[in-house]
């Protein structure tokens, strides 16, 4: 089993939903991504989503948009993605991080060579934005060979039938993106996502990540009711664009809006 | 490599043409495309439907469209004779209106009631502004910063037609980024919004639909050399941003393969300096706006930034179609810089009397060159793909003069 199926046993058992946030890799500056991702596990994480910087990243709304050019003001670039994760790994072998990320950049630089080189790096999933299932048979292979998971996302708009291709090639967890839109929604009608959860459920049998506008405790704690992991994007990285330039500040902000949120995720 | 009949009924049903293509989207946008793929495959076959675009296309855009035999220039130039397919005289003075009509007709039929569009130089926020005036759409118009700033008289146009115009400040702040901001409205506005992409690009079936809906240029141009000179053109000229003009001028005559086809791109200060929009000259395949096409990117495969003198060529993408058609050795894509373009276009105004765009000057360029080499019983036909009124800032300010 896959370091993230154990972390979802492990939820299960302890009857707990796991807190899954997101950073920018590079972000405010390259030197910052791996402190902050210790700083997350300590505060509660338990699954570290790893974005990498793309120029275009069409699913993403204003504030990972942001994210996104600051680390590419640095020239981050997939290599040094995979660099990070590999520093973050001497301290933490037990954290699953996942890869978020577009498919021009990891085609550049070959499917082959990326999936070798996450494997090699300690990178457990990858979650790639525009590559549908129906796009991305090789990158699928590649990333599966090495023992990682492929993770898809499943939209409001996704049907049935669509939903079974993608449990058919998703392993991990599947992540549902709440609502229709770009990351850095509000103000979601939860009630309406358990519903689409449950009809997800049905159809797929691996644990159900649910993303795209969890902003606050509450939220999270909502999420936390009917779905196995609340993904925590946006909110995480508009304390980086608050605090970027007093690292000590953003550590601290970021730190507090999780264990803030695990809190609000254990009292149910 | 693939019959000449294949070539014309690609893309296969995925959207692929060759390796190119396809659907490269966040999975929110995977029904709504598919929505889309089954209302255009069933209207395109909808008697009732082609009737209504066939009577718009006359009465509203003016088609058919003529073909001018450019016997000044021709003389000049001392080699085949070169005709213009008259785009610039459509309705908003370019090719871009005979796609917004056929898509927003598209979007009235499947009961959508909010139109968006990304524009670069403004001819395709100005005709789906227009179309959407007419059909009682609200429409919204996203517009890199940069660009709103160069074209200010194309964004004053649209809001007189009551389009709102969103100035997009993320990325390099041009077209490219005016893209990705209006698919995120789209994703955010699935229900009740209607995207009008005005290039070939895009995912499955943009590049097919565009297609399709500009495919009456070459159709038209075909049976009007045919009536005109008793023949089929020796070669078509025709410029390549996204390449919605190119491939509705190429597409009819991808059977004649005794036609040459060229795809002219914006070699901006030119190709060896870095400064251009020519990835069919320069780039390589990657994917980009939801297909996979040739690309400007950089070492680490991020997008890089582009450019022209023509905002309407400034992009660093092409339609997948272009891409095959390139590597299937069908068509033939060259690159003219910026100053060879603004020679152009002094010198088809002050022979014919007709200013061409600063993207079609481009292909005009190169016709000029191409013909030099030709017989003067051989005919070239370049697709005058719209007028340069809205151009005459950019070239005043090169003149040293003040508007």
């Amino acid at each position: 089993m896959s370091r993230i199926g154990e972390v979802f046993e492990q939820c299960r058992a302890a009857n707990r939903a796991a807190l899954v946030p997101y950073v920018t890799a590079g972000d405010p500056r390259p030197g910052d991504t791996v402190d902050l991702m210790h700083a997350m596990v300590a505060a509660g994480a338990d699954v570290i989503e790893l974005g990498m910087p793309f120029s275009d990243p069409i699913a993403d709304g204003p504030v990972i948009q942001k994210a996104h050019e600051r680390a590419l003001k640095h020239s981050v670039g997939v290599h040094d993605v995979l660099d990070m994760v590999r520093e973050f790994r001497r301290e933490d072998g037990d954290t699953p991080v996942v890869l978020m990320g577009y498919l021009n950049p990891i085609e550049y630089m070959g499917v082959d060579v990326f999936a070798s080189g996450a494997a090699d790096a300690g990178v457990d999933g990858v979650l790639v934005v525009d590559a549908p299932p129906e796009e991305s048979a090789d990158l699928h292979r590649a990333i599966e060979s090495r023992g990682m998971d492929s993770i898809f996302l499943v939209s409001p708009t996704t049907s049935d039938e669509r939903i079974g291709i993608i449990g058919r090639v998703c392993a991990g967890y599947v992540y549902y993106v709440s609502v229709k839109g770009v990351t850095g929604a509000s103000g979601t009608d939860w009630g309406a996502v358990a519903e689409r959860v449950d009809n997800l459920r049905r159809l797929v049998d691996l644990p159900v990540g649910v993303g795209f506008g969890i902003g606050t405790p509450e939220d999270a704690a909502s999420v936390g009711r009917f779905a196995d992991a609340a993904i925590v994007g946006s909110a995480v990285i508009r304390l980086i664009e608050a605090h970027g330039d007093d690292r000590e500040a953003m550590l601290k902000a970021i730190r507090d809006l999780l264990a803030g949120m695990r809190r609000a995720m254990d009292a149910g | 490599m693939a019959t000449a009949t294949d070539r014309v009924r690609l893309p296969d049903e995925n959207g692929h043409f060759g390796i190119f293509g396809g659907r490269f989207i966040p999975e929110t946008l995977m029904g709504p495309v598919e929505e889309l793929r089954e209302a255009y495959e069933k209207y395109l076959a909808d008697p009732a439907f082609l009737a209504e675009l066939d009577a718009d296309l006359a009465d509203y855009v003016g088609r058919p469209s003529p073909i001018y035999h450019a016997t000044n220039l021709s003389e000049k130039v001392g080699g085949a004779q070169i005709y213009f397919k008259r785009e610039d005289l459509n309705h908003t003075g370019a090719h871009k209106v005979n796609n917004a009509i056929g898509q927003a007709l598209l979007a009235k039929r499947m009961g959508k009631t909010r139109i968006i569009a990304e524009t670069g130089a403004g001819q395709h926020g100005v005709a789906t502004a227009t179309v959407a005036a007419r059909l009682g759409l609200e429409c919204v118009v996203y517009m890199g910063a940069e660009d709103v700033e160069r074209q200010k008289a194309n964004v004053f146009r649209m809001r007189l037609l009551g389009a709102r115009v969103v100035p997009v400040e993320s990325g390099s702040r041009t077209l490219k980024d005016a893209l990705n901001e209006a698919m995120r409205d789209w994703v955010t506005h699935i229900d009740d919004t209607f995207y009008i992409i005005g290039t070939v690009a895009g995912p499955h079936p943009y590049p097919a639909m565009v297609r399709d809906f500009q495919s009456v240029i070459g159709r038209e141009s075909r049976r009007q050399m045919l009536d005109k000179t008793g023949r089929l053109p020796d070669a078509l000229v025709a410029c390549v941003g996204g390449g919605s003009n190119a491939i509705g001028l190429f597409h009819p005559f991808l059977d004649d393969e005794q036609v040459a086809l060229y795809g002219v791109e914006a070699g901006g200060d030119g190709v060896e300096t870095g400064r251009h929009s020519a990835p069919l000259s320069a780039g390589r395949p990657g994917v980009l706006h939801g297909n996979r096409t040739y690309i400007m990117e950089d070492a680490r495969g991020q997008i890089i930034g582009t450019h022209s003198i023509s905002a309407g060529l400034d992009y660093p993408g092409v339609g997948p179609e272009h891409s095959w058609l390139k590597d299937s050795g069908r068509a033939h894509y060259v690159a003219v810089n910026d100053d060879q373009a603004v020679r152009a276009f002094h010198e088809v105004t002050l022979t014919e009397g007709i200013m061409p765009a600063l993207e079609t000057a481009h292909a005009l360029s190169y016709a000029m060159t191409l013909a030099g080499e030709m017989e003067r019983e051989q005919s070239i036909l370049v697709n005058f793909s719209g007028r340069g009124d809205k151009d005459m800032e950019t070239v005043a300010k090169m003149e040293g003069w003040e508007l």
